[in-house]
């Protein structure tokens, strides 16, 4: 135990450093620019912690997805494979949602939002049907697979939103609004947090315990860590354990998806996520693959994410320049990762 | 004058010895061969020649295209550098560049197209090595890709050749070819060291021929002093007495195959297909020690894990019928057997999860854990450390104890004291015996002829597929020539 509370320290303060020097990389390079750093650093901090507002309705609703996507990636990667294409689930989970959600218009709130999410993992679960089926099958790696079904993804939304689904009067590239009784509520009212961050919180908490307290989170480490021990030995099937764990990723996904339009677009969009699924692999690495700490990792790069917009509003400074942060934080920790590893 | 001298040289793998102050030399105009089982150090000792491993300890001193003298190369690059040349037992060249183009790669040539071709026809005339020069390496037969890893170390101007196990993948009139060519390339001046554990082939093309085993070299000489008889004595060991065992009141039979024949263990369907067993027929019982002797890749591999039922063995024919439950020590500690980077008590719960409810009552499994490690002096004997925390002996003794205590009729045990010290080793050969008493069919294979001997109740050489039991009271030279193929039906 005292093993892992050491370790534990241990990222806390390589996490704590990487930030440090990626905010310090940015602050070079805000000087560097000719930027005024003192007023560029106030946005971003206000941006992301100035106010309980910013807070919530800022940076825990860019924070939702994030998270919950990290812990899509880290299922799949906790038994040994690679859901890189989650933001292909994400999108085509959106599609899913809105189009049953057009159709619930006249149910009860509870049911509408419950079917709309579903649909949502359901869109995911199907994108990701293909890439598992071609594993198990075929032995042709999901890293590729999920991948390159991003791209179909993000042409399907494109195709949805000019044609079937489109708006009424086919002007927008969008589509219309969901009904009301599908949208997820807002935990209160004037905020903009929606209830999908109470399911992102309970999922990681169902996540923490499956995990440690399971036979299939057992089974899953297991396949993830030595899969020929397990075969072996443990005499566990690792093939379907690594092909339930992807089908759950991208289930995962696509509910990230489906929640991003019942609880903040209400409307299907080309644009839906600016790289959430990309994002979160990295939330997920750096979160080191648990449950808590990928939450946490998450809600940090809402963080980001929502000071960087902050910083382009307030300060004039392109918004692209926290993904220098992000970068630096991910290059830092991969660096302090394969140093303990070698 | 062309030498390699490798004076007094050390490895050690974390516990285990690989190399004890192991010394070889050999000079130009000689084939020299290392002769050694499986794990006995050959490979481990060439490829510190070649750079690719590091001694602990020992000084290599070289004369070839230039001298060096030292603990060993830094790098393979370094070895070709001085003259050093390495036939590996896998393939190295491109599989989809052409054959003069790996050969360019290889040694570094600035030339190109037609240049190198006609660089690589002279190396290859020279050596009489002919070589289609435009054909893709990947479509050779696999004769030809060795003769091609042989040209490459030639065009890189080797004058000591080294190969591990190069007959291995050929035919029988292939090695004869090869054998040739060794002997003229050292009649030439050149030297050459030859990793094989063939007997037959040591004593056609070597003039000197030294044998390790578990680190330690047994026997060094010329070739001329050397009988079938000595050689196979100092490979397999003789130096622990044949222990007397009571033999076993075998119960009923629990392990029966007739006519099994298995394919061979592999990744590819294709290869799935090639015969590791053929016509296996034997009937075990409960309460019996089987020790099974052979010579590493005979087909003892398929046989355990058929019995066991694990891993991608294809059935090809006849029957087998085990009775469960059926426990497996397999022979990969680290990769196979338990999950180092997982607590001991995880470790217990993977290896019987599927006996165990869907919520993990943890207090339990440490307690499970921890008797287990009590019970059978597994140090530490905390169930919360990291597997990788404990040594080797007391891992493997964990992974006997998890085995046994599921209760077994079946233990098929793989290698289970390779690397292991003396003391453990006795651990594991107590577990294996009480096991067996307490009436299960143990099956134990190592490849330490003599573990075998002192283990078997009941005796049997797996040799080039075929599944042999020898008559109770067959002497160890007699189980030494039949490991080797001597009077067994090819």
């Amino acid at each position: 135990m005292t093993a892992a509370v050491a370790a534990l320290r241990r990222d806390t303060v390589q996490a704590a450093g990487a930030f440090a020097a990626g905010l310090l990389l940015l602050v070079i390079f805000l000087a560097l620019s000719g930027f005024a750093v003192g007023p560029a650093l106030d946005a971003l901090w206000n941006g992301a912690f100035g106010s309980w507002y910013n807070f919530t309705s800022a940076v825990l609703v860019r924070g939702t997805p994030l998270a919950l996507l990290g812990l899509a990636f880290m299922l799949g990667s906790r038994s040994g494979a690679l859901n890189i294409g989650m933001e292909g689930q994400f999108a085509v989970g959106a599609i899913g949602a809105t189009a049953v959600a057009l159709h619930c218009g006249s149910l009860t709130p509870l049911l509408a939002v419950t079917l709309t999410l579903l649909a949502g993992a359901a869109g995911g679960l199907l994108w990701i049907a293909v890439p598992v089926w071609l594993r198990v099958r075929h032995g042709i790696t999901e890293v590729i697979s999920t991948l390159l079904l991003t791209f179909v993804g993000y042409a399907a939304v494109s195709y949805a939103i000019t044609g079937p689904l489109q708006e009424p009067a086919r002007v927008y590239p969008e589509s219309a609004l969901i009904p009301v009784a599908t949208r997820l509520p807002h935990l209160w009212s004037g905020s903009r947090l929606h209830a999908g961050f109470l399911v992102v919180v309970v999922i990681t908490a169902a996540m923490a315990f499956l995990l440690n307290r399971s036979r299939w989170g057992v089974a899953i480490r297991a396949t993830g860590t030595a899969p020929r021990a397990a075969a072996l030995v443990g005499r566990i099937n690792v093939t379907r354990v690594s092909a339930v764990a992807l089908l759950a990723s991208g289930g995962l996904a696509g509910l990230g998806g489906g929640m991003e339009v019942s609880g903040v677009s209400y409307a299907l969009y080309q644009n839906l996520s600016p790289g959430y699924g990309y994002t979160a692999i990295a939330v997920a690495l750096l979160g080191r693959e648990q449950p808590w700490l990928v939450f946490l990792t998450g809600i940090l790069f809402g963080a980001l994410e929502a000071g960087g917009a902050a910083m382009q509003r307030d300060a004039g400074i392109p918004a692209v320049a926290v993904q220098v942060v992000e970068g630096v934080v991910i290059l830092v920790m991969l660096l302090t990762a394969r140093r303990r590893t070698a | 004058m062309i030498s390699l001298a490798l004076e007094r040289i050390s490895k050690q793998f974390g516990s285990l010895t690989a190399l004890d102050h192991v010394s070889l030399d050999v000079v130009g105009g000689e084939v020299h061969a290392l002769l050694g089982e499986n794990g006995a150090g050959k490979s481990t000792l060439i490829r510190i020649v070649y750079g690719m491993e590091r001694a602990d300890g020992g000084a290599v001193t070289v004369h070839a295209a230039s001298d060096y003298h030292g603990s060993g190369f830094r790098s393979p690059r370094a070895a070709r550098g001085t003259g050093v040349g390495m036939v590996h037992q896998h393939f190295t060249s491109i599989a989809t560049l052409t054959v003069v183009e790996n050969i360019a790669l290889f040694a570094g040539w600035r030339e190109a197209g037609v240049a190198a071709r006609r660089r690589a026809e002279a190396v290859v005339a020279r050596a009489g090595l002919p070589l289609p020069m435009e054909q893709v390496a990947g479509e050779l037969s696999v004769q030809l890709r060795q003769r091609l890893e042989i040209v490459q170390a030639l065009a890189a101007d080797a004058r000591i050749l080294l190969l591990d196990e190069p007959t291995a993948v050929l035919a029988p009139r292939e090695v004869v070819a090869l054998l040739e060519f060794l002997r003229s390339f050292a009649a030439a001046g050149n030297a050459v060291v030859l990793i094989t554990h063939k007997l037959d082939e040591v004593l056609q093309v070597a003039d000197r021929v030294t044998v390790l085993r578990r680190g330690v070299v047994t026997w060094s000489a010329p070739v001329g002093d050397a009988t079938v008889a000595t050689l196979a004595r100092a490979m397999i060991g003789t130096d622990l007495p044949l222990a007397e065992h009571t033999p076993a009141t075998p119960g009923s039979v629990v392990a029966r195959a007739d006519g099994l024949t298995l394919g061979r263990s592999a990744i590819a369907a294709v290869e799935r297909r090639i015969v590791a067993i053929e016509g296996a027929s034997f009937a075990w019982r409960a309460g019996e020690l089987v020790g099974i002797a052979a010579i590493d890749g005979n087909g003892q591999h398929e046989l355990l894990r058929a019995l066991a039922g694990v891993g991608d063995v294809a059935r090809l024919g006849g029957r087998l019928e085990v009775s469960g439950p059926i426990a497996l020590i397999p022979e990969d500690r680290t990769t196979e057997a338990v999950i180092p980077a997982f607590t001991v008590a995880e470790n217990l719960l993977f290896a019987t999860l599927g006996s165990r409810a869907f919520l993990i009552d943890w207090p339990a499994v440490q307690r499970e854990a921890q008797a287990l490690a009590v019970g059978h002096d597994v140090r530490p004997s905390d169930s919360d450390v990291a597997m990788a925390s404990l040594s080797g002996g007391n891992q493997q003794k964990f992974v006997v104890a998890r085995a046994l205590a599921a209760q077994p009729r079946v233990v098929v045990a793989e290698d289970p004291t390779r690397g292991l010290d003396v003391l453990a080793t006795a651990a594991i050969h107590a577990q294996l015996r009480a096991a067996a008493r307490a009436g299960a069919l143990v099956v134990v294979h190592s490849s330490d002829l003599d573990e075998v001997l002192l283990l078997a109740d009941r005796l049997v050489v797996v040799v080039r597929g075929r599944v042999v039991e020898l008559p109770r009271g067959a002497t160890r030279d007699q189980v030494g020539d039949a490991m080797l193929g001597v009077g067994v039906p090819a």
